[in-house]
């Protein structure tokens, strides 16, 4: 049952974000991105042909490193449209009094909350998978590169975006909108900062900073993903060595992807079961 | 099958330090149609959110339709015009009534000719392609009246069901009350336009602070027929004759005033009257407004909450 009422407000989730032309605002600013990334990429590319023959290591690494860019910029734009997607989503139909002809109807209340986070990850997997593709298609065209996986940290960031996600869906329960997105921001961003104290301060071994780092991405997750993604996507040495905005020096471990899928999984059980107790 | 569609015994609801609903002890029969009355603040919304799980009660608890309040599955014999009707409005009549009918679990097969039937019912049928938010209140209205109706339910919530409507709409829906009626299913009418509940309801109660304070049959309210006499002589022997024809029996000169239990007894009295040679010269009666009643029983202080 709670799977049938899931899947019918998930319908209806993506119906109305259709209609209300939340995604096709969401897609030409995607689209927007592709065009300028994929015409930098030409232009650069070629400019640095014309000038002849260079070195292939250094061109290499610079196709490395712009990939990298390209899909950091694709991480921040997923995980805001993750963010932005739900922020009005339980709260603005809890304000309205939407949802009290939702709820009074024979489906769990878990299935509205199941149900509406199921439809922004698709429509944030959707995202990720087409911004992600242009990338890796402007880099195969223009720099004849591809990086060495995809995949699998393009499945990292969808995961980063998911808990921005469960975030921020969780948050709609009891926040109003505007509360709700000064939160989820907020988790971002700290999760953010503490990725990059970790970044830096691990280069000096400070293991302390590296304590404060790894603490806060327990909190909040989403960043923690990234970093691996970017760590993922690259060869070894130059995701290591590099002292860039784009290198690994503090690899997150395969145990921080565990705690994230958990993660997930907890913050949208709190979610359902706080909505579940909520007066409405 | 229980015989009350609603039951419920000491039921409260507290927010914080407010007691929005305190000791709730009511019984809605099968077939009823029952309207609960109250001012501002007096509880009636959140009494409808508790009976429909909307809210937990903090203690006491009931029953609808035979489950306990915040049961999941008896929300498929339950239909809920909520007070301010907000639906999804990117969607058409059409689409919202085909997705609550699939969340009520109705089968695909046969949802499509009950959609239809709905829309031509609450005279949508020409506008039942666009999107509600290009509809009037009014529209809204007859919108989510059609949903309440979703799969013939056994009981009805109606939370200020014509509250947008005109006065064709507002027929509409006491029609719709009726036929609900005459087809088994009850009826609970959260409503302040008292003409409307007199029109419909069979039986109200009062609410006050969170309490019911009064409940009143409407059909056979017993005291409720006020009946006037201007005659030619009274005396002490008449009136004391008058007593066995109602009570409350009072004297202003000629006028004679009293309470009757029912007009079918006027007739009786009039040749009562007329067979001890008095001369009538004006029979009158009134049935009390519930307006009156409202104001009897609500007295001075109505302040909400």
């Amino acid at each position: 049952m709670v799977l049938r009422g899931a899947l019918l407000v998930a319908r209806l989730t993506w119906l109305e974000t259709r209609r209300r032309r939340i995604a096709l605002a969401a897609l030409i600013c995607g689209l927007l991105f592709l065009a300028v990334f994929a015409t930098a990429m030409y232009f650069g590319f070629n400019i640095a042909q014309e000038q002849g023959p260079g070195n292939a290591v250094e061109m290499r690494i610079a196709a490395t490193v712009l990939t990298v860019a390209g899909f950091y910029v694709v991480n921040f734009l997923v995980t805001a449209v993750a963010i932005l997607l739900p922020i009005d989503s339980l709260s603005g139909e809890i304000g309205s009094g939407v949802i009290q002809t939702l709820a009074s109807k024979p489906v769990d209340r878990a299935a509205i909350v199941v149900g509406k986070w199921l439809a922004y990850l698709a429509m944030t997997a959707a995202y990720l998978a087409l911004l992600g593709g242009g990338v890796v298609l402007s880099m195969r065209f223009f720099a004849d590169y591809v990086a060495p996986s995809v995949i699998v940290p393009m499945g990292l960031m969808l995961l980063g975006a998911a808990v921005m996600l469960s975030i921020t869906i969780a948050g709609g329960v009891r926040l109003s909108t505007i509360t709700n997105g000064i939160v989820a921001f907020g988790f971002y961003g700290v999760a953010f900062i503490a990725g990059w104290m970790e970044q830096i301060l691990s280069m000096f071994n400070n293991s302390t900073a590296r304590y404060v780092g790894t603490v806060v991405s327990l909190f909040s997750p989403s960043d923690t993903m990234w970093r691996r993604a970017a760590f993922e996507m690259q060869p070894l040495a130059t995701a290591v060595l590099q002292n860039g905005p784009f290198g690994v020096a503090s690899v997150p471990s395969a145990t921080m992807i565990v705690w994230a899928l958990a993660y997930v999984v907890i913050v949208l059980w709190f979610a359902a079961w706080q909505f579940r107790h909520r007066p409405l | 099958m229980p015989e009350y569609a609603i039951e419920t015994a000491a039921l409260r609801r507290e927010f914080g330090r407010n007691v929005a609903v305190e000791g709730l002890s009511l019984a809605v029969p099968r077939g009823e149609v029952f309207g609960f009355l109250g001012p501002n603040g007096a509880g009636k919304s959140t009494t409808l959110k508790l009976l429909l799980g909307l809210v937990a009660p903090t203690s006491g608890g009931g029953s609808v339709l035979g489950a306990p309040l915040g049961n999941t599955e008896v929300r498929a014999r339950i239909g809920f015009l909520p007070e301010h009707f907000r639906f999804h409005d990117c969607l058409s009549a059409r689409e919202l009534l085909h997705f609550h009918g699939r969340l009520l679990g109705l089968p695909k097969r046969g949802l499509e000719a009950h959609i239809e039937g709905l829309l031509l019912r609450v005279g949508l049928e020409d506008a039942a392609h666009r999107p509600l938010r290009t509809y009037s209140k009014g529209m809204t209205q007859r919108a989510g009246l059609a949903q309440a109706l979703l799969g013939a339910p056994q009981l009805v919530f109606l939370d200020e069901p014509t509250s947008g409507l005109d006065p064709l709409g507002r027929l509409l829906v006491r029609d719709v009350i009726n036929e609900l009626r005459e087809n088994g299913a009850s009826v609970f009418l959260n409503s302040h336009l008292l003409g409307e509940v007199e029109a419909t309801c069979d039986r109200v109660a009062f609410v006050k602070h969170g309490r019911v304070v009064h409940e009143l049959e409407l059909a056979s309210a017993a005291g409720t027929l006020d009946v006037e006499l201007r005659l030619g002589q009274v005396d002490d022997a008449l009136l004391e004759g008058l007593a066995a024809f109602g009570t409350g029996v009072t004297r202003d000169d000629v006028l004679v005033r009293m309470h009757a239990s029912s007009e079918s007894m006027l007739p009786e009295l009039a040749r009562w009257l007329v067979g001890r040679g008095v001369a009538v010269y004006e029979l009158r009666c009134r049935r009390k407004s519930l307006e009156e009643w409202f104001v009897e029983i609500m007295g001075d202080d109505q302040r909400p909450g």
